[in-house]
């Protein structure tokens, strides 16, 4: 595919796609909460002092004041770590700019067991959760650098509430540069007729590697990058499980509430079909780096090669 | 537009004020719930900012851009901004019994997809002056380049509000961002629903509190008095440090129905039938003195 890529991280997308927009005339600007080093934000305020707002350590002002520059014309994007700047301020999000349909971009980064090193406290597992369950609130979970570009694009797009997954780690990319994410799309990124593996964000690249390994041992896996995680894309997963039988779901998240468990919920509504949740499993995360955590917390490639064979049994 | 041209007229407001009420205990009475005592004991400042001539606005243009911005930050008493709001034309009368119901443009707390003239969805109590402040800092930032004077952003909080740890962010940030046009008032009653302020958490004096966060305080002994609160707006307009504003307003809960004021139950009660007609009485005849 585009191995010839090197490896980027998603939040890498995000300053640089905001500074864009600013070349390109769009109102934007970003919220940050005393890290807009790491987030990236920073790049748009080295473009332009005056759209990076800088609120300090207090992340429910942070959405607040997003809230009321949405007010006046500007397009928020707000930025801290995932587990601050999702859950620290979920009533903030929950109550003005969900409840209000504000215009309002939350993008923090960080997400996920990629963090690494800073442990447990700061290894936000629960976000997607968070978020799917909020009315109004549209969920994008890029794979790689290039779908994080597409999903930034995409998220100043549209009217309204949207949450960009990022994280801090290089991940391998997955898509060609000018990939095109759409609201309530997916990619099947490889056809198959065995297995169906529905992948989000860093676990696009482990599924893939997965579906290798497992055509390796003649077994056809059809690969989705599930990136639209709210609207799902229900007509393809349907397809796929109808088509498959078996389907296998991977996100470096809970399987409490993430995308497992809404792929679960649609399968069971419309084609209950064996399933496997790949995800860490109602745990907290803990230091070290992010391919050992990976192995540690069974989302690697090797986890869900086993779970496919599992449902294939 | 109302209010860039209105002098200060201390009969019309007062009347205003006298209407207010009336429409605040009879629309929750209406209701059979809602907050009595937190809406009556801002009801004189709120109708001293729409009819005393400080809140630029237009009724028949709720999304004007020239406008002056109010936030009911304390969104429970949306029976003061609902009443303000009707009498000012922003919508009919005849939605004001229509408080809490089913289907309601008149939510149990203001909804700005529901209702014209609410500026934004409030009803969580601590987060009206983080919104006020990214108000006010786009509104500066438009009024720079078109070299025209901002507009200003007034966000009206509880006392209790002031527990919650938001509000001293965006005090913090206000200040540090010198947001001039931001002007925050604090419906000081002392009450709040477990007991008096001073029973549950103290909050010590605001006003201090306020100027060690970088504001200018004014203090408004009597903020259920319109001629002081007019007084405090003009102070505030006039500002020209660079320190926002904060005007704190001791008033009292439940301001004008005897048997509410100064009451902690009567904070989300509504009047039944005998309460209400006692209460009509109590306005119409201070109206009358």
């Amino acid at each position: 595919m585009t191995n010839a890529l090197p490896a980027r991280a998603t939040r890498e997308a995000f300053g640089e796609t905001l500074v864009e927009f600013a070349q390109a005339g769009l109102d934007v600007v970003a919220v940050d909460a005393d890290l807009a080093g790491s987030t990236t934000t920073k790049k748009l305020g080295a473009y332009d002092p005056a759209r990076l707002v800088d609120v300090g350590i207090a992340e429910s002002d942070m959405i607040g004041v997003a809230a009321g520059l949405s007010l006046t014309g500007r397009i928020p994007f707000t930025g801290s770590f995932a587990v601050f700047g999702t859950g620290r301020c979920y009533d903030q999000i929950r109550n003005t700019v969900c409840y209000g349909k504000l215009n309002v971009k939350v993008c923090p980064t960080h997400a996920g067991l990629s963090v690494g090193p800073d442990g447990g406290s700061h290894q936000m597992l629960e976000d997607i959760a968070l978020m799917n369950a909020l009315p109004n609130m549209r969920v994008l979970v890029p794979a790689d650098y290039e779908s994080a570009r597409a999903a930034i694009r995409l998220s100043a797009a549209i009217e309204g509430p949207v949450y960009v997954r990022m994280g801090r780690a290089k991940v391998p990319q997955v898509y060609e540069p000018g990939f095109e994410m759409v609201l309530g799309g997916s990619r099947v990124l490889r056809e198959g007729t065995d297995v169906t593996i529905i992948a989000c964000g860093i676990e696009v690249d482990q599924a893939l590697k997965a579906a290798e390994k497992l055509a390796e041992q003649g077994v056809s896996a059809e690969v989705i990058d599930a990136y639209s995680v709210k609207p799902l894309d229900e007509k393809t997963i349907l397809a796929s499980a109808a088509k498959t039988g078996r389907v296998v779901t991977c996100e470096e998240h809970s399987v409490n509430g993430g995308l497992g468990s809404i792929v679960a919920s649609v399968l069971a509504r419309n084609n209950p079909c064996p399933m496997r949740m790949i995800g860490t499993q109602d745990v907290f995360g803990t230091s070290g780096e992010l391919a050992e955590l990976l192995v540690k917390y069974g989302c690697d490639d090797n986890a869900i090669v086993a779970a496919a064979k599992e449902l294939l049994a | 537009m109302s209010g860039s041209n209105t002098t200060f007229d201390v009969a019309r407001v007062r009347a205003a004020a006298t209407q207010m009420r009336r429409d605040i205990v009879s629309m929750l009475h209406e209701a059979g719930s809602g907050h009595p005592g937190g809406s009556l004991s801002a009801t004189d400042f709120v109708a001293t900012l729409y009819f005393g001539g400080t809140l630029r606005h237009d009724p028949a243009n709720p999304a004007d851009p020239e406008r002056d911005r109010f936030v009911l930050s304390k969104g429970h008493a949306a029976p003061a901004l609902y009443a303000v709001l009707a009498q000012d034309g922003y919508f009919p009368r005849e939605w004001l019994p229509t408080l809490r119901k089913l289907g309601s443009h008149l939510q149990g707390h203001p909804d700005m997809n529901k209702c014209p003239g609410v500026e934004v969805s409030t009803g969580s109590l601590g987060q009206g002056l983080s919104i006020g402040a990214g108000m006010a800092m786009g509104l500066a930032a438009d009024a720079a380049k078109a070299g025209t004077d901002p507009r200003r952003v007034f966000v009206l909080m509880g006392d209790g509000e002031l527990q919650e740890g938001q509000v001293w962010e965006a005090a913090m940030f206000a200040a540090h961002r010198k947001l001039t046009n931001l002007v925050a008032i604090v419906d000081n009653n002392n009450l709040q629903i477990d007991g008096h302020l001073c029973d549950v958490v103290e909050l010590g004096d605001i006003a201090s509190k306020f100027a060690s966060f970088g504001w200018r305080v004014v203090e408004v002994s009597d903020g259920n008095d319109v001629e002081e609160c007019q007084s405090a707006l003009e102070f505030a307009c006039a500002n020209e440090s660079d320190q926002p504003v904060a005007i704190i307003l001791h008033t009292v809960k439940g301001k004008g129905v005897s048997f509410m004021e100064d009451q902690a139950g009567w904070h989300g009660k509504a009047p039944n039938e005998a309460e209400l007609a006692l209460a009509l009485a109590e306005i119409d005849a201070a109206a009358q003195a």
